[in-house]
């Protein structure tokens, strides 16, 4: 069982200055190797002794990593930007606020400060039964402890659940699908660049992991083109606690309205299945239609399709429903309140 | 090297959870080796093929010149399990090797596949197929003997021609008996720890511990079956056992084959009169309506 302990494990800690030496360092410690960008999730892991990697690689000392740069096509992000870095950088909240506005949404200001946006995107699931070190299927066992009769499943996935049934919880992700940003990726065979949506995976392909990295793959930067740059963005995030949780579901869309109709949009939600569901048949289904309230409501019935509730979850499906009809019809009332500049 | 993985279930108990995922490796290796070595064996020390004189030749003329060896029914049973038993094992064990995708779906379909194909196999081996006929029996053991002393060098008379199926056959289909009826019973429970459309998910029909123990025997007859069906195709690939394939696909083997390799007293065939020249049946096999249906 999981029992916090004070003192962090022993290991041992690699601090790399370039991309090169930390990805080797990653390719060589393989399984035994561990990734520490902000530390906000790391230190749970190590300090219940759930995971025990020999070597730990801190990212921490790379300046590549760091910073948001101009390209020629948009912006570069750097995987150890942290989230108050993007939450403040005046080129994102003016062309790409919807990605300002979700992680001014995440946890509180001290982990903004200390996260940055490649571990956000990255975390590993809330699942207490996994985070308990109990031996479930995305720990490498045999059983599901939250798909069961009696299990605490309130947070977990409507969608797209298979034997396992966490969900992602990053606010990130969703925004970052609907400004079809790029993820660069490098592994011992060079770099990968992949579409924001293809770096999350569910259960159905590896049912221990979230995302598509390897051991010894490491997220370097993100990039947003500048395809959706000035869109009309929607974003909104439901929790328990409005000062500080994780997301019970989320929603993120980047709209472009021309003469009434809805021209372009791309429609994610997170929260809802093991990965950050891109809604392309609700994109489909309301292109060419008004931005309204009609609309909205056929894309929130749409959304939900094939949602199957666990025992404790079932208000997550019109909650869905409502959060991608607000996506649509909503632009305007989006409920979050502005990042002030203080 | 510890060839399962073992978990700390929530009540403290230390439990199995499923085979070390290396054991893929080594049935792999184990299947290669075997073939490397039986395939070496055959290219420079086996000595070609010798039985004992049949008491009575049979007449060639009487018998026909495609002999039937497996209906209609029981190809298609095989060409289904092997189809299914193909996509079994590469849902189960590719996601783990090469390439990750959605397996589960098409692992449970294909594995209801292959149940009710054995399950349609055993009533049809049972009541209307000669039952016995791939079970060894008295005179295959004592041919495997014989069989035995020859390669020693030491004497012993020759074995007599094989029976429909030679002891080859009969062991093999035995130990794809053991390590598939494992895989499919405990499969089966499988089933009702993902969602199916057979029956509501229950992930504690069972303690952990039993849970544990069927994960392992599924995942250790998995494996088993991957050396055993590499050693299925290599077998059915030699030109010396091309006819025997050919059986399994058009259902017959040709008249010479028949003559050379079986012994129409074990495995007769109906002639083309009612007069012959064979000594009368010896063994269980011997029943005619059970001639031309064994799988």
């Amino acid at each position: 069982m999981a029992v916090i302990r004070d003192v962090m494990p022993a290991f041992e800690l690699a601090q790399p200055n370039s991309i090169a030496d930390a990805q080797k360092l990653l390719e060589q410690q393989g399984e035994n190797g561990w990734v520490l960008a902000g530390g906000m999730d790391s230190f749970d892991w190590l300090k219940d002794r759930i995971k025990k990697p020999k070597v730990v690689v801190d990212l921490s000392g790379i300046a590549e990593l760091k910073g948001v740069r101009a390209t020629p096509d948009g912006i570069e992000i750097g995987a150890m930007t942290t989230l108050t870095e993007v939450v403040q950088h005046p080129v994102i909240r003016e062309k790409y606020k919807l990605l300002a506005e979700s992680a001014e949404l995440v946890a509180s200001p001290q982990i903004r400060n200390q996260g940055t946006i490649g571990g956000n995107v990255s975390q590993d699931a809330r699942c207490w039964y996994y985070r308990a070190g109990w031996p479930c299927y995305r720990a490498g066992g045999n059983i599901c402890y939250a798909d069961t009769p009696e299990g605490r499943n309130r947070e977990h996935a409507i969608l797209h659940a298979d034997r396992c049934v966490a969900v992602n919880p990053s606010d990130c992700a969703p925004a970052l699908i609907a400004l079809d940003a790029k993820f660069v990726i490098r592994t011992s065979k060079g770099e990968r660049v992949v579409d924001a949506e293809d770096y999350f995976i569910g259960p159905d392909i590896d049912i221990t992991r979230l995302h598509i990295l390897r051991p010894g793959d490491l997220l370097t930067a993100i990039r947003i083109p500048s395809t959706w740059a000035g869109a009309q963005f929607y974003f909104e995030k439901v929790r328990d606690r409005n000062v500080w949780d994780f997301p019970l579901l989320n929603v993120a869309s980047a709209m472009m309205v021309s003469s009434g109709s809805i021209e372009r949009i791309r429609l994610a939600v997170n929260g809802a299945a093991a990965r950050p569901l891109r809604l392309k048949l609700v994109e489909d289904a309301v292109r060419g239609k008004p931005p309204n309230a009609a609309t909205g409501e056929m894309a929130g019935k749409l959304a939900v399709q094939g949602a199957v509730p666990l025992q404790f979850n079932a208000y997550k499906i019109p909650l869905m429903r409502n959060l991608v009809k607000r996506a649509i019809g909503g632009v305007k009332e989006a409920t979050w309140t502005p990042y002030n500049g203080q | 090297m510890d060839p399962l993985q073992w978990a700390i279930d929530p009540w403290g108990k230390i439990v199995p959870i499923h085979i070390a995922w290396f054991l893929i490796w080594v049935a792999v290796i184990a299947g290669l080796l075997f073939i490397i070595v039986h395939a070496i064996y055959l290219r420079y020390f086996a000595k070609p093929k010798q039985f004992e004189p049949g008491a009575a030749p049979v007449l060639p003329t009487r018998i026909p010149e495609h002999v039937p060896r497996h209906s209609l029914t029981a190809r298609a049973f095989h060409w289904i399990m092997a189809a299914s038993m193909f996509t079994l094992l590469f849902t189960a064990f590719l996601p783990k090797v090469v390439i990750q995708f959605d397996w589960v779906t098409y692992h449970w379909i294909a594995g209801a596949v292959l149940t009710l194909s054995i399950v349609f196999h055993i009533i049809h081996a049972s009541f209307f197929m000669d039952f016995w006929s791939i079970w060894p029996d008295r005179i295959d053991l004592r041919d495997a003997k014989r069989r035995v002393l020859r390669f020693m060098g030491k004497p012993a008379p020759p074995p007599e021609r094989f029976a429909k199926y030679p002891l080859e056959n009969k062991l093999y289909h035995a130990a794809i008996i053991a390590a598939g009826l494992s895989a499919i019973v405990t499969g089966v429970f499988m089933m009702f720890r993902v969602r199916t459309i057979f029956f509501p998910r229950n992930p504690y029909l069972f303690s952990d511990m039993t849970w544990g123990m069927m994960y392992v025997l599924h995942g250790l007859a998995g494996v088993g079956l991957i050396a055993l069906i590499m050693m299925h195709v290599y077998f059915g690939l030699p030109p010396e056992k091309r006819e025997i394939t050919k059986s399994m696909i058009f259902g017959w083997m040709d008249r010479d084959f028949y003559l050379n390799e079986h012994d129409p007293a074990r495995w007769p065939v109906e002639t083309s009169a009612v007069e012959t020249s064979t000594p009368p049946a010896r063994s269980q096999g011997a029943r005619t309506e059970g001639l031309t249906d064994a799988g």
